[in-house]
């Protein structure tokens, strides 16, 4: 018997985009389509233009898994990833190329697939544990562990829709997370529910990972990344960009493709649909002078700066930012209308172009390199748009409190605080 | 647990042409078509104060409607040999079977852009959805029977051996639902003029079969009933009139009829299993 649980050569992935990209068509769509088509065809030859709808989510993928191994996936929005899992998942097809899968595969690419708001959370344990693979009997045996996991026990015989949405994505994650396939492939599911839900899960993730299974892990989320697997995949633009131990290929990953030093622009493609009417635009890093700059320094303050634009207006609206060591530790989360006065002001945004800018103060950063994140959401109604590692930048710690000493200081901030020292007895 | 098949290996490769159907698939999978219908079969009365009342009350109504319009402004007769007094236990017993057919192709043919989230997510063998979703109606149709026995006994309509046919018949009207739902479900995918065309060919179908009137109607000469019979529902209908009021037996009319759905079902299965590695992509 082989020791490997995955293995893929050569698979690609090919979307129709374009005339199609509205999801479905219609029998007019298809009808005026094949005549353009014709008419193309006459203008430009035989095969001309076959190719111009069409995009290449993946390409060319080879890689194996291991029995038993975990491993890491990561790349930016649109990269591919979740195309990847789709076709590991059996979802969708390969366009091309072939995959070899040595067991039962338990996909979770989204929490509460099949739930169903009417039925009550005990219901739905049962549908959703059934749609995600579970015999009956098997989903029996664990519902008590499912309802402790997920704490919603005294609500288990509501209808979920009335749940409070953090209830929701726990019970949601807590029959998922009670799978037992020999490979399981997740998708981000663990950004779920608040900090301690979550601290839970990633336990949940380790204890799988212990019991031997494979399991394949996409995340934004580098110290997740990082705590759970030992070996990542980087996916850029649908093709494998390397494979190595996860602190290289996080590294790697983080230092790649971020467009020139300091500012990061958004291409159309690379911002998700949903993100609609919000649209970011640019992210920049300015240093004292105003300067866009991938270098700052610690001792004097600097600029961020996201500049987006809103097709209609948004009521509720508020921008942020996550700041992040590059070992996915997350220094703070601002938002530009954290300040009262702003809220007020800015309740609703109409539509139009916008900069959010605010000031990193001085003496706050330790050395070393920091990822931005950027959020545009209104709380507790929609998430517009979420980027976790938009740029990169750098910060020199020349002239930093304790740069007498040329040890490096260990975390992420290095604040001049104001020493006293007391003399009792001399 | 999983000791009979320990590492089951899956290859994933593009498919081409037409695939096997791979009903061994679909049986393993068995317990997701029960969890499926019984979530739809619970969440379609739910919120609603009459719940599960609707299930009679529909067919009750129509056949009210019908016995006033035909049996009396229109004054058409039931089959021969029926007293017109019964033309209300005539209407019904047709009512039921078509109302079986009408839900289970209804949903069936939307069933797998309702449930687009579960194409886009997970995997599972496609042809459980439209199965489940013509598996729902069969509650309906067993409570609403209930009413159909209560009301024979009303009128005294005598109960015969015939009626141990109705199970097949129901399979007939279910095959008949699950071939067309199959060829529809997967058009519809990509295609959403279906969803606007269904409402309009139920309503044609119901027409060109027996329900609202007599199969009598129909020339008994020349090629007619024949062509009748090209409806599979003709004979599914006229065999329910059949089993419970006596009237004349659907003989050559079943056979065109089977036919027919077996036809239509195994084109339907096949055309389904090449349109269905598209479907997460396109739904």
């Amino acid at each position: 018997m082989s020791d490997l649980a995955i293995r893929v050569e050569h698979l690609s992935k090919q979307y129709h985009i374009g005339a199609q990209a509205g999801r479905y068509d219609t029998l007019r769509d298809v009808i005026t389509g094949t005549a353009e088509r014709v008419a193309h065809r006459l203008n430009s030859g035989a095969n001309g233009g076959a190719a111009a709808n069409t995009i290449w989510a993946l390409r060319d993928i080879s890689f194996d898994v291991r029995r038993g191994q975990v491993l890491g996936i990561i790349g930016r929005n649109g990269a591919g990833k979740s195309t990847l899992l789709k076709v590991l998942a059996r979802v969708t097809e390969p366009t091309e190329g072939l995959g070899e899968i040595h067991g039962r595969v338990g996909s979770l690419l989204e929490v509460g697939t099949g739930f169903h708001p009417e039925l009550t959370g005990r219901e739905n344990i049962f549908l959703n544990g059934a749609i995600l693979g579970m015999k009956r009997t098997e989903i029996a045996r664990k519902f008590d562990e499912i309802v402790e996991f997920s704490e919603v026990g005294q609500f288990i015989d509501t209808p979920v829709k009335r749940y409070s949405s953090g209830m929701y994505l726990r019970l949601a994650f807590s029959v998922a997370a009670h799978l037992e396939p020999e490979i399981l492939v997740v998708d981000e599911v663990l950004a779920v529910g608040d900090a301690e839900f979550q601290r839970k899960c990633m336990g949940k993730m380790g204890d799988v990972a212990q019991e031997g299974r494979t399991v394949l892990f996409v995340s934004h989320n580098m110290s997740a990344i990082l705590r759970l697997t030992q070996e990542t995949l980087v996916i850029e633009k649908g093709q494998l960009a390397m494979r190595g131990p996860t602190p290289q290929a996080v590294d790697y990953y983080l230092s790649h493709g971020y467009a020139t030093a300091g500012e990061r622009k958004w291409e159309t493609e690379e911002v998700p649909a949903e993100a609609y009417p919000f649209r970011p635009l640019a992210l920049r890093v300015r240093d004292l002078r105003g300067k866009v700059a991938d270098t700052i320094r610690s001792t004097e303050p600097a600029t961020l700066e996201l500049e987006y634009s809103l097709a209609e207006g948004i009521t509720g609206l508020r921008v942020g930012l996550y700041l992040m060591s590059t070992r996915g530790e997350y220094v703070f989360t601002s938002f530009d209308t954290d300040a009262p006065e702003a809220f007020e002001r800015y309740s609703a945004r109409p539509a139009g172009r916008y900069i959010s800018r605010c000031t990193l103060p001085a003496d706050l950063l330790n050395e070393g390199r920091y990822v931005i994140g950027v959020n545009a959401s209104s709380y507790r109604i929609k998430r517009y748009f979420q980027d976790e590692q938009a740029i990169t930048f750098t910060v020199d710690g020349a002239g930093a409190p304790g740069t007498v000493w040329p040890e490096p200081r260990l975390g992420a901030v290095r604040p001049r605080l104001d020493w006293q020292i007391e003399v009792i007895t001399e | 647990m999983m000791v009979e098949n320990p590492t089951p290996t899956v290859y994933l490769r593009p498919s081409k042409g037409w695939i096997p159907l791979n009903l061994a698939d679909l049986w393993a999978y068995r317990e997701l078509v029960y969890f499926l219908t019984w979530r739809d079969i619970k969440v379609r009365y739910k919120q609603a104060a009459l719940g599960i009342l609707w299930a009679v009350l529909q067919p009750v109504m129509i056949m009210v409607v019908f016995t006033v319009i035909f049996g009396r402004l229109a004054g058409l007769k039931p089959d021969a040999g029926i007293p017109q007094a019964w033309y209300p236990v005539f209407s019904l017993a047709a009512l039921l079977p078509w109302q079986l057919f009408q839900a289970a192709l209804q949903r069936s043919s939307v069933s797998l852009v309702g449930n687009a989230n579960l194409l886009t997510k997970v995997y599972f063998p496609r042809l459980i959805i439209p199965f489940s979703a013509v598996a729902a109606g069969l509650v309906d149709f067993l409570i609403s029977l209930g009413v159909l026995f209560a009301l024979m006994l009303a009128y005294g309509v005598p109960f015969t051996w015939n009626l141990l046919w109705l199970p097949l018949l129901v399979l007939l009207a279910l095959m008949t639902a699950l071939a067309v739902g199959l060829w529809l479900s997967a058009l519809n995918v990509q295609y959403r003029d279906v969803q606007q065309i269904v409402p309009f060919l139920l309503q044609a179908w119901m027409y060109a079969s027996p329900v609202a009137y007599s199969i009598d109607l129909i020339p008994a000469e020349g090629p007619w009933r024949l062509l009748y019979g090209l409806n599979p529902m003709t004979g599914v209908i006229q065999g329910f009139r059949w089993a419970l009021l006596g009237s004349s037996p659907p003989d050559q009319l079943m056979a065109i009829s089977i036919v027919m759905v077996i036809v239509l079902l195994v084109s339907g299965l096949f055309y389904f299993r090449r349109m269905e590695r598209k479907f997460a992509d396109l739904v």
